[in-house]
């Protein structure tokens, strides 16, 4: 056990950032993600990298842009109504096929809602938030080991597509403390032939602008960039099950839904009602085979949310909506209990909900 | 442990301060009439001792907190009872001091007083598996930036190294070595190892001054 750290899980973010390689963090901070640019602003000086707390959050994603552009990994991070306002610079990274991390510890919303956990981003972080036809790869932890492990995986993944990463956790996931191992396996970053480091007299300038002059050019090119959104939907879903194969009733859930609903279908076991959980790891590419597999022989999906409900419109429409999709949620802040969702497949198993 | 009128609490963020400051007023309510617990913590916004109203209204503890800690009032707030820990000098207390420097300048504002009386102990909460401070120079500069901040001299160690529900009896032990190092930089002594009870029994005699933690419920497994 000596080789494991205990941390929370805003921490755990940063470290595994910087275990990545990441060197340039800029931010400003907002409860409950500022141990993120607190950790960062005692540890960058110590080993040579930037922490600069930015005048805004649209400064500093601004900043990201930056460095991105002369090929160096770097984040920022924010909660829900900061990752707002960096929307357009996420629209902005995303038409310039800037690889960047970005952490949103989300809270209650709208507006500027509270401070407490929510997933109510949930469309924001898959549907856009910026303008324009894009994509970010949105990765869902359920345990401060996966705040630091996504957080690897999302830079190398950022690398290999030219886009963004973003880390969707919530405000218990940034907050709660969990023993952590830090020993994770990092890849070498890609080479980035296409970055702006100096031409040295040796090669053309290289250019990184979202702007397009011609609308054949700019069609071209979101055509260029869909293929290969493509690939990643093929090759990048991740996803937890846990007691799907005879199950007939389903939970779908990520983060911290996800973990509640985990002791609620312990529980309906227990009672002898066969549920089981799907946890979506990647939100975007979202894992639509496990759900359609399971439509085979499941009799109802009930979509675990600390919202009003989003992501069950991709689990709907992921089960080609052959059985039913009922939702259990809390909202503003609140976390569904173990108790709630029991309930929930309770009535699910009286067939109560269709 | 032979309580002062005053038991502050403090730390690096996520030593453990909350938890202990729980289970010491429950331990102080054994043996005194009038006892509180004071949460001046003005950088945490989850996991308050507030989370454990219900437990000292049923034992009778005072609770001295912000109205406005675990809401959704993002401000750093103190409670307007803070003045009685001084004032009221039949009440015993703990305090439980927000993480680092910037937690311990809420004490600022009382701690002439508290020095004045001279009936305290302030005692550093370090947890030798925090990444922040995982040996005994990383832990002294965190308690001489609170010592600065907080405007008051510590007298003494909880040792509360842990890495939560995987914490093992022989973490514990290993911690001893981490805890008597800073104790000889610091010259400060060890006056608590705290546990949680599912290690006491095998630990009980094994390290000195040993203190069984009920830990505060989480929101999920």
């Amino acid at each position: 056990m000596a080789d494991k750290v205990l941390m929370k899980g805003n921490e755990a973010i940063a470290e595994a950032a910087i275990i990545a390689g990441c060197r340039h963090y800029f931010g400003y901070p907002i409860t409950p993600q500022t141990e993120v640019a607190a950790y960062m602003a005692k540890k960058m000086p110590k080993i040579g990298g930037v922490f600069l707390q930015a005048e805004s959050e649209i400064a500093a994603i601004n900043m990201v842009y930056g460095v991105s552009s002369a090929g160096k990994r770097v984040m920022t991070s924010s909660s829900s109504p900061g990752i707002s306002l960096k929307g357009e610079g996420l629209s902005y990274l995303a038409g310039s096929d800037l690889p960047a991390l970005v952490v949103n510890v989300q809270r209650g919303g709208p507006g500027l809602g509270g401070i407490q956990p929510s997933q109510s981003d949930y469309f924001q972080a898959t549907r856009g938030g910026g303008h324009g036809d894009y994509r970010m790869i949105v990765l869902a932890p359920a345990s401060v080991q996966e705040m630091a492990e996504l957080t690897v995986k999302g830079f190398e993944l950022a690398d290999t597509y030219r886009m963004t990463s973003m880390i969707l956790a919530d405000g218990t996931m940034g907050q709660m403390m969990e023993p952590v191992s830090l020993d994770i396996e990092v890849k070498p970053a890609p080479e980035k032939p296409w970055a702006t480091t100096g031409t040295k007299m040796e090669r053309k300038h290289n250019i990184v602008n979202s702007l397009s002059l011609v609308p054949e050019e700019l069609e071209q090119l979101n055509f260029a960039r869909y293929e290969r959104y493509k690939v990643i939907e093929e090759k990048e879903p991740m996803f937890e099950e846990y007691m799907v194969d005879d199950a007939d009733i389903i939970i779908a859930a990520f983060g911290i839904a996800s973990r509640v609903s985990k002791n609620a279908v312990n529980e309906a076991r227990a009672m002898g009602i066969k549920a089981g959980l799907i946890r979506p790891i990647t939100l975007w590419p979202f894992p639509k085979a496990p759900f359609k597999k399971a439509a085979g022989h499941a009799k109802q999906f009930i979509s675990v949310e600390l919202s009003m409900g989003q992501m069950i419109e991709d689990v709907r429409l992921a089960t080609e909506c052959k059985v039913p999709v009922t939702l259990c949620n809390r909202a503003g802040g609140m976390i569904p209990s173990p108790e709630q969702v029991l309930e929930a497949i309770k009535e699910a198993a009286k067939g109560g909900n269709e | 442990m032979n309580y002062k009128r005053l038991t502050l609490l403090c730390g690096h963020y996520g030593s453990g301060k909350t938890n202990i400051a729980v289970n010491m007023a429950l331990d102080m309510k054994k043996r005194f009439e009038n006892v509180a617990v004071a949460d001046l913590d003005i950088v945490n916004p989850y996991f308050r001792t507030k989370d454990s109203s219900e437990l000292f209204k049923e034992n009778g503890i005072r609770l001295i907190v912000s109205e406005y800690a675990n809401s959704n009032l993002d401000i750093p707030a103190l409670p307007d009872e803070m003045y009685a820990l001084t004032d009221d000098r039949t009440m015993r207390a703990v305090l439980d001091i927000g993480g680092d420097d910037r937690g311990a300048l809420a004490l600022g504002r009382i701690s002439p007083k508290i020095v004045e009386e001279n009936d305290y102990e302030m005692l550093m909460v370090i947890n030798k598996f925090r990444p922040l401070t995982p040996d005994a120079e990383s832990t002294f500069e965190v308690m001489r930036e609170i010592e600065a901040a907080g405007k008051i001299r510590f007298t003494g160690i909880i040792n509360n190294s842990n890495l939560g529900d995987e914490t093992t009896a022989q973490d514990v032990l290993e911690s001893v070595r981490y805890a008597k190092e800073f104790s000889s930089l610091s010259r400060l002594p060890i006056v608590l190892t705290t546990v949680r009870k599912e290690l006491y029994n095998t630990l009980n005699g094994k390290i000195e001054n040993l203190f069984s933690l009920t830990l505060q419920a989480k929101p999920v497994d």
